[in-house]
């Protein structure tokens, strides 16, 4: 690994996507996660990439796709509102089976809302980035650190199921300071994409890059053989940490920054002698079900902590599955919870017969 | 000498090298020793951990904060107070927090002839571990970009190389060195080395090298 430095989580998330091979990306400029894209206005025309700021989200995230399906480590970067329009093109790479790496630093809503931390977008990202039958691989960092770390993750994972993988990070993220350090830089294994449209020099047919089907039929054998590698991608690719959970009669489910607010609190509440524990997802689709699973012997209770009016706690409910109650604690419109709001919420629930 | 004392003190520097930490530390530490201090926030470029957000933290300790009218709010709002013209007539000492590189650091253009006649100091404030490529040719470079812009020239470097709770006394012996070479390229002295608290506590400094010590808290970030 790299010399430890100190970097803002956008800053991380760029320098990794270029250590990861990814030579090309595409931008429209959006607070809060303005740094992605400076930095990689400044570094890519120095290492021979290419940074380039479309015109709108919606031409940015086609390039993604062109630049995708010709067979090239592509990226583009937005928050909230710019990944709202993106979805249009996002439904059209998933359509198309081809990888790209999207990040959202997550910012209030809806509408313009505002440029403080949220996580508003989860419904969005795990469960309608666009339309159709579709699903993103969702990564959900919590440390500057982990912002490095997933994004080459990310584009393995696209590269392996031939689909979008998104990085859902918020403001606080994006826009926080921490020690990072990288892989010794080495050439990035980029595997091969037999499928490309990048020029058969007439030594085989020609590729089609497509999401459009003419037959209904084969729209549906299509879709059909997708959701089989969905299946696949739920039973291999959930990620979770779970942290003082062995004992944990309460549960708090939090992902990103909320988790680490949840992680201050769940502290200070052992401290006092209540068993709380946090599981923590990292991937949010596919969404971790395993690892809340295993804390339901143990439970009595769930606490859902969340940036929005709560949103992935429709997602435990559907594991805890009226086995024990689920209950919801969150912020929004840009306000983080602070810790001790969340002892409070776990007093409470500690206070109460189940 | 010691530096920022009854006088006005322009802090600038690369983003994300801890100016706005050092700023409040700086402005805390001499309301303490019963100076009147005011505290400007220049930046209208950065959204979030800005000075303006440590107001309530300042303000107990007596210190004046003017800042952007919509610093830190949800408009992008590029605005200037008009209390920004009364800073620079303000009894005792005065800090002024720069936004980050030559893009941040504009706003200070604005000002430059409210600084004729008067005993200013720029201090450039570096971090050695803000820079991935570890390159003191860089670091030299941004300076001449925030000089440009704000038309006025730097007096001094404040190194504040660290890694902020993962510091140890290997990273300070490393940023010196930093610091040395980016001052030597620059030709300008180190009249400063900044210091986490515990750090700065059982530090043995020869300051002919490192110039004044300054310990700080770190005030500036999410505290989860």
């Amino acid at each position: 690994m790299s010399e430890k430095v100190l970097m803002k989580g956008n800053e991380a998330l760029a320098e990794a996507a270029i250590q990861a091979g990814c030579r090309l990306f595409f931008g429209y400029p959006i607070t809060p996660q303005t740094e992605l894209s400076a930095y990689m206005s400044k570094k890519m025309p120095k290492i021979g990439g290419l940074f380039l700021q479309a015109e709108s989200e919606l031409a940015a995230i086609n390039m993604v796709l062109g630049a995708s399906a010709a067979g090239k480590r592509a990226m583009t970067s937005s928050s909230s509102p710019g990944i709202s329009l993106k979805s249009e093109g996002i439904s059209y790479i998933a359509g198309s089976d081809v990888p790209a790496v999207i990040i959202n630093v997550q910012r209030g809503g809806p509408g313009l809302g505002s440029i403080q931390p949220s996580q508003a977008d989860y419904w969005q990202a795990t469960k309608a980035t666009g339309h159709g039958d579709f699903q993103l691989i969702v990564l959900a960092p919590s440390t500057v650190q982990e912002m490095a770390d997933f994004v080459g993750q990310a584009f393995d994972l696209g590269d392996k199921y031939r689909m979008p993988v998104m990085i859902l990070s918020d403001g606080m993220l994006g826009q926080m300071m921490e020690p990072v350090s990288f892989p010794d830089k080495g050439e990035p294994v980029i595997p091969e994409r037999p499928w490309a449209a990048s020029g058969h020099g007439g030594k085989r047919p020609h590729n089609i890059v497509n999401s459009l089907y003419i037959e209904a039929k084969d729209l549906e054998k299509t879709v059909v053989e997708r959701f089989k590698k969905y299946e696949i991608i739920k039973k291999e690719e959930q990620r979770a940490e779970s942290y003082l959970t062995e004992d944990a009669e309460i549960v708090i489910v939090a992902y990103g920054a909320s988790s680490r607010v949840a992680r201050s609190a769940v502290n200070s509440a052992r401290a006092e002698g209540i068993k709380v524990g946090l599981v923590r997802p990292i991937t949010l689709w596919p969404f971790p079900t395993d690892a809340i699973e295993a804390t339901v012997p143990t439970a009595k209770k769930y606490l859902t902590v969340e940036m929005s009016m709560g949103q992935m706690v429709d997602d435990v409910k559907l594991v805890v599955n009226g086995r024990k109650p689920v209950s919801f604690f969150g912020r929004t419109g840009g306000i983080i919870p602070t810790p001790g709001e969340i002892l409070e919420e776990i007093k409470k629930l500690n206070g109460k017969e189940a | 000498m010691k530096i920022i004392s009854n006088r006005i003190s322009i802090i600038c520097g690369h983003y994300g090298t801890g100016k706005t930490n050092l700023a409040v530390n700086l402005a805390r530490d001499h309301a303490r020793q019963g100076e009147k201090v005011t505290i400007v926030d220049m930046d209208i470029v950065n959204p979030y951990f800005r000075t303006s957000d440590y107001r309530k933290i300042l303000e107990d300790e007596g210190i004046e904060v003017i800042a952007p009218v919509f610093g830190a709010t949800n408009l992008d709002l590029p605005s200037l107070p008009a209390a920004m013209y009364l800073a620079f007539e303000k009894e005792g000492t005065v800090i002024f927090d720069l936004g980050g590189d030559d893009v941040g650091s504009t706003v200070m253009g604005r000002f430059r002839e409210k600084l004729n006649g008067k005993d200013y100091e720029m201090l450039y404030v570096i971090n050695k571990y803000r820079d991935l490529d570890c390159d003191p040719t860089e670091t030299a470079e941004i300076l001449k970009e925030i000089e440009a812009v704000t038309k006025l020239k730097a007096t001094g470097i404040i190194n504040n190389s660290n890694l902020m709770y993962e510091t140890t006394l290997e990273h300070i012996e490393k940023g010196m060195e930093y610091a040395r070479k980016t001052a030597s390229l620059l030709g300008l002295p180190v009249v400063a080395t900044v210091m986490r608290r515990d750090i700065a506590s059982d530090y043995k400094a020869d300051t002919a090298e490192t110039g004044e010590i300054i310990p700080v808290d770190i005030i500036a970030g999410p505290s989860f």
